[in-house]
């Protein structure tokens, strides 16, 4: 009797756990099968609470003196670095990172919101979104459905982005959106050396705002946080002025030196 | 034993299921409430810049008109040694412009119980805040001006958006940069998880030519903030009468002293608009020479520039 009960759970057990991931795939591939045939389940871009596509420009108001000039070598006020970074800041050498082709160590998604220049914001598809920045010419992808393949992809400079959007309870409109980006490359958090290490995540907030001249402001909430070279969280919040179109735009490549 | 395994395989698939399950709703929605909890301490996380005032001529990140730029240039911050100025205070975009947390409560009607206002609460020089939640209008434009102005706020898209209007003529800046009673300021407060921004976008007329955006972040405190006496004036070598302090602006000695400090170009020391685009970036890039590197308060506590040399 007692060995018919276990038995009973434990088929129980198994009904459940096979039935959830095949529930959640058939939910998948409703979705998409949906998404082609125009049907109920709308896709990220389909049900997104505010509107990020469009040319950005940074707006710099604040920190100026560490984000449109290089800062002195060795100075980190702001940032809480750990002691294991000091030696680093200590050690940057431009010129070394350019020869080894590490130029865009400031330019990697620790970094790249905080860096002056444009963003150019658009869907690749119904489920990603493309973030073009012209300074460093960088390409961050945002996904906002599971990655299929399951092998791990090697670092980069931007990383892997989970996306997820945040709507605000009906009947008031807006929303933000939830990024989470890991897998980076080992970058910077200033042109001037200031470390972010591989086990850094990167979690941003995308909000926005009207301006008073008619005008909107796209506000993006950063939290860096590294285990390795901070004792805590660095918080910015880099803001950027919409433009009309991509007539400013001007890609430019990363640079160590400048 | 057959029970055994498959009760093991059961607990393995069951697991891999809820991970199946939750990694599903990462990559969904979140419907968040239309409204979050505004109230409680907030700390500064000080990461940005705050208050620009180690150096008296410093009007880094702001667009200003020739007039504010002039004004600006003619501030002593001796001024404050005034017995009649010690205790001024400074107006509400220093809310986040200083260093300090947020305390934030919640007024409520005694009767009805629904929201009337939020206060935050005042610091040693900065006058606090009450913003009313009541919908009632702002005054009539001719109303008292104060250094903290009247601001009304209401929910919108899951942020608190809020008004100010009738500020008293005061500073931007702790640098003497001016404000003007005819500004205004919009401000955004958004809350993700412990991190609340606060987003200020002031419009001046009469001395900003675009308006001065900044954004502040805070995280919520376990511990209500700590927050010091009122000011009381004392003595400072002023006496009553005296003429107040100031500089002609073309005569200001501290004009280079940050230039010089960190080798940063005068139009962006002094507070021109297209400093505060990326092409300017560009535009001084064969001219800007990295300052020497840094050998004193170069860390984290280092909130404030270099130490200044002897007052030339």
């Amino acid at each position: 009797m007692r060995r018919s009960l276990v038995a009973i759970i434990a088929h129980v057990f198994v009904v459940a756990a096979l039935g959830v991931p095949l529930s959640v795939h058939a939910q998948s591939s409703d979705s998409a099968r949906d998404r082609q045939g125009g049907a109920s389940s709308p896709s990220a871009r389909d049900s997104a609470p505010i509107d990020l596509t469009g040319y950005w420009v940074s707006y710099v108001t604040e920190n100026w003196r560490y984000r449109m000039v290089t800062p002195a070598k060795g100075e980190y006020r702001r940032i809480p670095a750990s002691p294991a970074a000091l030696p680093i800041i200590n050690a940057w050498d431009p010129a070394a990172d350019e020869r080894a082709g590490n130029q865009c160590k400031s330019y990697g998604a620790g970094a790249i919101m905080t860096v002056p220049g444009r963003l150019h914001i658009t869907w690749q598809d119904a489920d990603t979104l493309r973030v073009d920045t012209d300074a460093g010419m960088q390409t961050r992808l945002f996904r906002f459905a599971a990655r299929t393949s399951t092998s791990k992809r090697p670092p980069s400079w931007q990383g892997d982005s989970t996306a997820r959007w945040e709507r605000v309870a009906a009947p008031d409109r807006g929303g933000s959106l939830s990024v989470v980006t890991s897998n980076l490359l080992a970058g910077y958090l200033r042109k001037n050396g200031v470390p972010y290490s591989e086990q850094a995540t990167v979690s941003e907030h995308f909000d926005v705002a009207p301006l008073p001249d008619g005008g909107q402001l796209l506000l993006v909430t950063t939290t860096v946080v590294d285990p390795v070279y901070l004792t805590a969280p660095y918080i910015v919040s880099p803001h950027f002025k919409k433009e009309p179109d991509g007539s400013r735009w001007d890609p430019t490549p990363c640079s160590s030196t400048w | 034993m057959f029970i055994d395994l498959v009760i093991r395989s059961a607990s393995v698939l069951l697991i891999v299921a809820l991970g199946a399950g939750a990694a599903f709703a990462q990559t969904g929605q979140t419907v968040l409430p239309s409204q979050f909890e505004f109230a409680g301490s907030w700390a500064p996380v000080g990461t940005e810049d705050v208050q620009n005032d180690s150096v008296p001529v410093d009007y880094l990140g702001l667009a200003l008109t020739e007039e504010a730029r002039t004004r600006a240039l003619s501030y002593d911050e001796s001024q404050k040694s005034m017995i009649e100025r010690e205790c001024q205070g400074w107006g509400a975009a220093y809310m986040v412009l200083g260093p300090f947390g947020l305390r934030i409560s919640t007024q409520l009607d005694p009767a009805t119980k629904r929201l009337v206002s939020y206060t935050i609460d005042p610091w040693e020089d900065w006058m606090g805040m009450t913003i009313w939640m009541d919908d009632r209008p702002h005054p009539s434009e001719n109303a008292l001006h104060t250094q903290a102005g009247f601001t009304t706020g209401r929910w919108e898209g899951g942020a608190l958006a809020a008004h100010t209007t009738h500020v008293k003529a005061g500073f931007i800046r702790k640098t003497g940069v001016p404000l003007s009673d005819q500004a205004t300021i919009d401000w955004r407060f958004f809350r993700h998880g412990d991190v609340l921004t606060v987003l200020m976008v002031a419009r001046d007329p009469v001395y900003l030519v675009e308006p001065e955006i900044i954004s502040k972040g805070f995280r919520l405190s376990q511990t209500p903030l700590d927050f010091r006496d009122p000011c009381v004036p004392g003595f400072e070598g002023h006496e009553p009468g005296d003429s107040v302090p100031h500089f002609a602006p073309d005569k200001n000695p501290f004009l280079d002293e940050f230039m010089k400090l960190y080798n940063l170009p005068r139009e962006a020391v002094l507070g021109y608009r297209e400093t505060l685009y990326p092409e300017y970036r560009k535009q001084i890039k064969s001219t800007y020479k990295p300052p020497p590197p840094c050998t004193a308060d170069c860390g984290v506590a280092g909130n404030f520039v270099r130490r200044r040399g002897p007052t030339p």
